[in-house]
């Protein structure tokens, strides 16, 4: 690995003075659990590491607007064993409990995992499901943008250089809906998905969808919402079958990769028959 | 000391302290699992920068050369919770922090904490055993 020079910033504001002074040259470390590898192999060479562990005001996690807000440098275990979560969405904690193992999620970052953006990470399938925003701070201000379209491409974003995420925010959940986070790996407990789907359902008094959100990792060089899938149950009276039938459609939408974890073929039935299973769950009572 | 250089050096060739072991050096197997403030790292991924101020136990420092063993140390030894040794700082940072969390965990408890060490020897019917033996008590110095 090169060296290179390590500034340990106490706030935003300091974080951003550095990518600003020292541009391409710079890049932002959280738990750095991703970046040591990435600089391990040479794939990444900054000169300037600017690291946010403790600027102390991009962590934690609070209320907000009636949903919570969870700051870019909590820890996953800290999502995890937070009461506020639970309260919030007990799926969402079910999800983060999936990641790795307890050493990684000692010191890896929601903020991190976010900008990382290996779509085969954990969170983003559920924070999709649940129509998270993150906000983005730069020196010009701050931008909240939906989650869904925040992803870019394999390892891309829409983080420009000069800005950081800030904070991922939850909206209030509206009572009744249920939500679920199916995480298929053939291999290990403790390896990355082959395929993972999260999913919110909300069935009106007359047992119609009134709410449905179905978003897979694994799929597609970026988590993706499954959006006709959805289109084909909203408003709809649902049953197993007619579920079972929407859920072929995810098959359009994904595009995944041959890799370890299984040929671009397997996860593409892979995603037919998860996204299945975990409505099927919420139709029948399933899910938190 | 240099910005790039991970506590797993710091440790084993800054310190000398080498019962923290090195295996995949990716953060998938726990042979480098150590205790930072209490919490379990692998300590190939953390940059030895994120150390300072803090406080840093390895298994050199759960009990003193003269003994006596922890109890889990001494359970380890008697119910065959290693062979080669390779995995065993790690096994034994890792449960010790189980055991801080959750002093009398279940045998599905002690899996899953334990899921991220990794051993080449056991078949972890042992290592499990040792934690459960030492969380019923065992191993205490009389
Ligand atoms: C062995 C191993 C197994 C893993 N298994 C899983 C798994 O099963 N599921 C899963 O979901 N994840 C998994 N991960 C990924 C892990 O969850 C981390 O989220 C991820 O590695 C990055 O988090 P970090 O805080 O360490 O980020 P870092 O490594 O510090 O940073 C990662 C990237 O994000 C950028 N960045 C970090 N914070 C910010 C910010 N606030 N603003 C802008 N840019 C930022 C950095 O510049 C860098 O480019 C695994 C990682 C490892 C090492
Ligand atoms: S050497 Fe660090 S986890 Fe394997
Ligand atoms: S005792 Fe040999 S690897 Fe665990």
């Amino acid at each position: 690995m090169r060296t290179f020079d390590y500034h340990a910033v106490g706030s935003a504001a300091e974080a951003l003075d550095l990518l600003a002074q020292y541009g391409e040259d710079a890049h932002l470390m959280a738990g750095g659990t991703s970046l040591m590898l990435m600089m391990e192999q040479g794939l990444i060479q900054p000169g300037h590491v600017v690291g946010l562990r403790s600027a102390n005001e991009l962590r934690g996690i609070g209320a907000s607007s009636g949903g919570i807000e969870i700051r870019a440098l909590t820890t996953h275990r800290e999502v995890e064993r937070s009461s506020h979560v639970r309260d919030y969405c007990p799926t969402l904690v079910e999800a983060f409990e999936r990641i790795a193992t307890i050493r990684i999620r000692n010191q890896a970052t929601i903020g991190g995992n976010l900008v990382h953006a290996d779509p085969a990470q954990d969170p983003p399938p559920i924070l999709l499901a649940l129509d998270a925003e993150v906000v983005i701070q730069s020196k010009i201000g701050e931008r909240t943008v939906p989650l869904d379209g925040f992803f870019r491409d394999y390892f891309e974003t829409v983080v420009e250089e000069g800005e950081l995420l800030a904070s991922v925010r939850l909206p209030a959940i509206v009572a009744g809906t249920k939500s679920t986070y199916v995480k298929f790996l053939p291999r290990t407990e403790d390896d990355y998905a082959t395929l993972s789907v999260g999913a919110a359902l909300r069935l009106g008094a007359d047992g119609s969808c009134e709410h449905v959100r179905v978003a897979l990792g694994s799929a597609a060089p970026t988590p993706i919402r499954a959006r006709k899938v959805e289109a084909a149950l909203q408003g709809q009276r649902l049953t197993g079958p007619m579920i079972d039938e929407a859920a072929e459609l995810v098959r359009d939408e994904v595009d995944p990769l041959d890799d370890v974890r299984g040929s671009a073929k397997y996860k593409r039935e892979m995603a037919r028959v998860w996204t299945g299973r975990a409505l099927r769950s919420l139709l029948d009572g399933g899910g938190k | 000391m240099p910005a790039h250089r991970r506590l797993v050096d710091l440790l084993r060739e800054g310190l000398g302290l080498t019962g923290t072991k090195e295996g995949c050096s990716v953060g998938v197997c726990g042979a480098c699992a150590v205790l930072v403030d209490g919490d379990m790292v692998s300590a190939c991924l953390m940059p030895a920068i994120f150390v300072d101020g803090t406080s840093v136990e390895t298994i050199e420092g759960l009990s003193p050369p003269e003994g006596p063993l922890t109890p889990l140390q001494e359970c380890f030894i008697r119910h065959g919770g290693f062979q080669c040794g390779i995995c065993t700082p790690g096994q034994i940072m890792a449960a010790t922090a189980l055991l801080r969390d959750n002093p009398h965990p279940t045998e599905l408890e002690v899996k899953r904490w334990m899921m991220g060490n990794l051993c080449r020897c056991t078949g972890y019917y042992k290592i499990v055993e040792s934690i459960l033996a030492a969380a019923s008590g065992e191993g205490a110095p009389s």
